[in-house]
């Protein structure tokens, strides 16, 4: 019983979390929106601050909880593969990847005066993604030690971050000033088209991930026991490699590289309730996700404004404590 | 008529490639139990690994119920077969009952959610191997013999033909060693599943299994069943054993023995010899036994540690013969140490030899053993 309380209490919370910094998230900012104004407005029936809550704040709040609640399960994804846990979408320069080819391709494009949608957004960060996740799968056969991995996977992020930013600074243009403050990572600048794209690809991929709970399940118990209790190893892994570069991918294509999100919600999440069980941890990291980024974005808007602080800066400030104390966590089992 | 329900045919097995050993031919039928033994590094886990596709095969075929394995799905050979390997099973966040739990895993639907029957199922192995004590608690945090007993009730919960286990009872202890093998027994015989594991344990090896496959020198040297297998002079072969020696009758080894001449003679039988012959054995004494009936517990010892042993044939009377040679050996030696209270009628003549050592004053009681390495006198 006291397992069920715990699960329901924390989807509860979670819940309650989402839907306050939904409200919050369109009530602060330059322009103030009191909640009466909010809900007269959603319900269609005008207010002085229709446009920016129509089509600036709300298209950002979907796009923040989207890709935050991707990331989170991407991280998910990736711990498991890799039997870290301290391995993300970020830490393993996957997102970093992602950046590269989507400058690269933006660059291309823009260089000779084509526009680009968001499909090719997301297949070139696609590409880049799998770029560096072959990278770190190829790593990962040679050694065995967690750290190695994630050192190796840093390491990929920072020749990644470097180019692009070689990149960015001789193609010299216009655009590449907004290309620049992409890079660096943000919610701003979404539209309701951005929001239909991401949530055409996110929403297939969390239900995907959430059918394969079974077979996530079993291979957390390591890849000898999954096998044995009849899954297809090989089949699986490509599903899991697959999946969380789509999602890391995505969030790539529309936010830039954000840090720590997919190392510390999961954790967060798994102390939370107390489990590991997919069944739970899929959804449960999604929410999870999307309060974290709701959260942080809320603190990049406000916090300085009228400046606007860089996503990653704000997630890194609350994440990578978490990796910390999950590093010392670990050390203290294993000795 | 076929009745293997898991056989290799051709099989080489080894790593990278390479291959390790080649054409490898076992098989259990159910209600057998096949035991691996061999020297390590032998390949006996290279062997178990293979056969259960953690490893590729590289040449030949497993045959598991008829079917070649590899053309087999996943699901279907999760139903019939069950391991116990020796790689550690990462539990995060999970009670010893949901470690269990996993073993229901092929039977359960799309999201693996346990229904009453299948918590009936985990609950029952729990209990058949005692478990229920610490199966609430977390994995992580119980005994590796607890844990090896929950990963034997997860392998039964998952209700298999054929139970592969890898050294299962390396981190048990006594008890619990004798324990997880009667489980084993008691699963052959009451679901007649076949069982197929390495052993360390030669001792347990020879008891429990019903064939055994021996491992060495990149081959399998012989099968057969445990009366063929485990003789004193094939053990030792099998091991390379240079030092000391393999008993076959009672499944235990013995130290080698100490060269030289023999500093004291020891009047044995009954069992009462054993303690003193170990204890001179280990403070490097050469020593000599006798009088020794062959069918003597001690003479078995004796043989094995003592420099010379007087022996005459099991059930004979004793004879002025073998007296004699006792009697010249026990001359030899400075202490005589004679570990008997009372001579039966048919040990008289080790009455006398105890006589004559009185007379020649080289008796030394067993509670002053010590002085023959302490250089006397202490007491």
């Amino acid at each position: 019983m006291e397992k069920r309380t715990r699960l329901i209490l924390g989807f509860l919370a979670l819940l309650l979390g989402l839907a306050a910094l939904v409200v919050w998230n369109v009530n602060a900012g330059s322009v103030h929106v009191s909640p009466g104004e909010i809900v007269s407005i959603l319900l269609g029936q005008g207010g002085g601050n229709d446009v920016i809550v129509r089509s600036i704040r709300l298209p950002r709040i979907f796009a923040a909880a989207l890709l935050g609640g991707a990331l989170a399960l991407s991280g998910f994804l990736l711990q498991t593969f890799f039997a870290n846990p301290i391995a993300g979408p970020f830490i393993l320069g996957i997102s970093s990847g992602a950046k590269l080819v989507l400058s690269l391709t933006l660059i291309g494009f823009l260089s000779r005066g084509v526009a680009v949608g968001s499909v090719t957004l997301i297949l070139a960060s696609f590409v880049g993604a799998m770029l560096s996740m072959s990278f770190v799968l190829l790593i990962s056969s040679k050694v065995k030690r967690m750290s190695l991995l994630i050192i190796s996977g840093v390491m990929i992020g920072y020749i990644c971050s470097a180019v692009t930013d070689f990149v960015i600074t001789f193609a010299d243009d216009a655009n590449i000033v907004n290309l620049h403050h992409w890079s660096l990572g943000s919610f701003s600048g979404i539209t309701w088209g951005n929001v239909g794209v991401m949530a055409s690809v996110i929403l297939p991929a969390l239900l995907v991930a959430f059918l394969l709970s079974k077979p996530i399940s079993a291979y957390q118990l390591g890849e000898v026991y999954a096998q044995n209790m009849g899954v297809n190893v090989r089949a699986f892994r490509a599903a899991l490699i697959l999946l969380s570069s789509v999602l890391s991918a995505a969030v790539t294509a529309f936010a830039g590289p954000i840090s720590f999100v997919g190392v510390a919600v999961p954790h967060l999440i798994r102390s939370i309730f107390k489990t590991a069980k997919p069944l739970v941890m899929i959804p449960a990291c999604f929410l999870g996700g999307a309060v974290f980024c709701l959260l942080c974005d809320l603190i990049a808007r406000t916090a300085f404004a009228p400046t606007e602080l860089s996503i990653s800066s704000v997630t890194a400030l609350f994440g990578a404590p978490v990796v910390i104390l999950v590093m010392l966590r670990r050390q203290k089992e294993n000795l | 008529m076929d009745t293997w329900y898991i056989r290799t045919e051709h099989m080489d097995v080894g790593y990278d490639g390479v291959p390790l050993i080649r054409n490898i031919e076992i098989g259990v039928r159910r209600g057998e139990i096949l035991t691996l033994i061999g020297p390590n590094g032998s390949g006996k886990s290279t062997i178990l690994k293979s056969m259960i596709r953690q490893l590729k095969l590289l040449a030949g075929v497993v045959v598991l119920d008829g079917e070649a394995m590899a053309a087999m799905k996943e699901g279907d050979i999760a139903k019939k077969m069950a391991i116990v390997m020796t790689e550690r099973l990462r539990a995060e966040l999970m009670t010893g009952e949901d470690v269990v739990a996993t073993g229901r895993y092929p039977y359960t639907g799309r999201l693996g959610i346990l229904t009453a029957a299948d918590k009936q199922k985990v609950r029952e192995a729990v209990a058949l191997v005692h478990g229920e004590d610490f199966a609430d608690r977390p994995f992580s945090q119980i005994s590796d013999g607890q844990r090896q007993r929950l990963l034997l009730a997860r392998a039964v919960c998952q209700e298999p033909e054929v139970i592969v286990l890898d050294e299962p009872t390396s981190f048990l202890d006594v008890k619990h060693k004798l324990e997880l093998l009667e489980i084993l027994k008691k699963l052959v015989r009451e679901r007649n599943v076949a069982v197929l594991m390495s052993l360390h344990e030669l001792d347990l090896a020879q008891k429990i299994s019903d064939r055994v496959v021996c491992v060495a020198n990149n081959a399998v040297d012989r099968c057969g069943t445990p009366e063929e297998i485990f003789t004193n002079e094939y053990i030792e072969a099998l091991y390379g054993m240079e030092a000391g020696s393999y008993n076959a009758l009672f499944g235990s080894l013995e130290m080698g023995r100490v060269a030289g001449a023999p500093r004291a003679f020891v009047i044995g039988g009954a069992g009462r010899g054993i303690p003193v012959y170990r204890a001179l054995q280990r403070r490097g004494v050469p020593f000599a036994a006798g009088i020794l009936a062959e069918n003597d517990v001690d003479y078995a010892v004796a043989k094995a540690l003592a420099v010379e042993t007087v022996a005459v044939p099991a059930f004979a009377p004793m004879d002025e013969g073998a007296f004699d040679r006792a009697k010249a050996v026990m001359l030899g030696c400075e202490h005589v140490i004679c570990c008997l209270d009372g001579f039966g009628e048919l040990n008289q003549n080790n009455r006398q030899l105890r006589d004559e050592a009185a007379v020649r004053g080289k008796i030394l009681p067993v509670s002053r053993l010590s002085e023959l390495w302490t250089g006397g006198g202490a007491g």
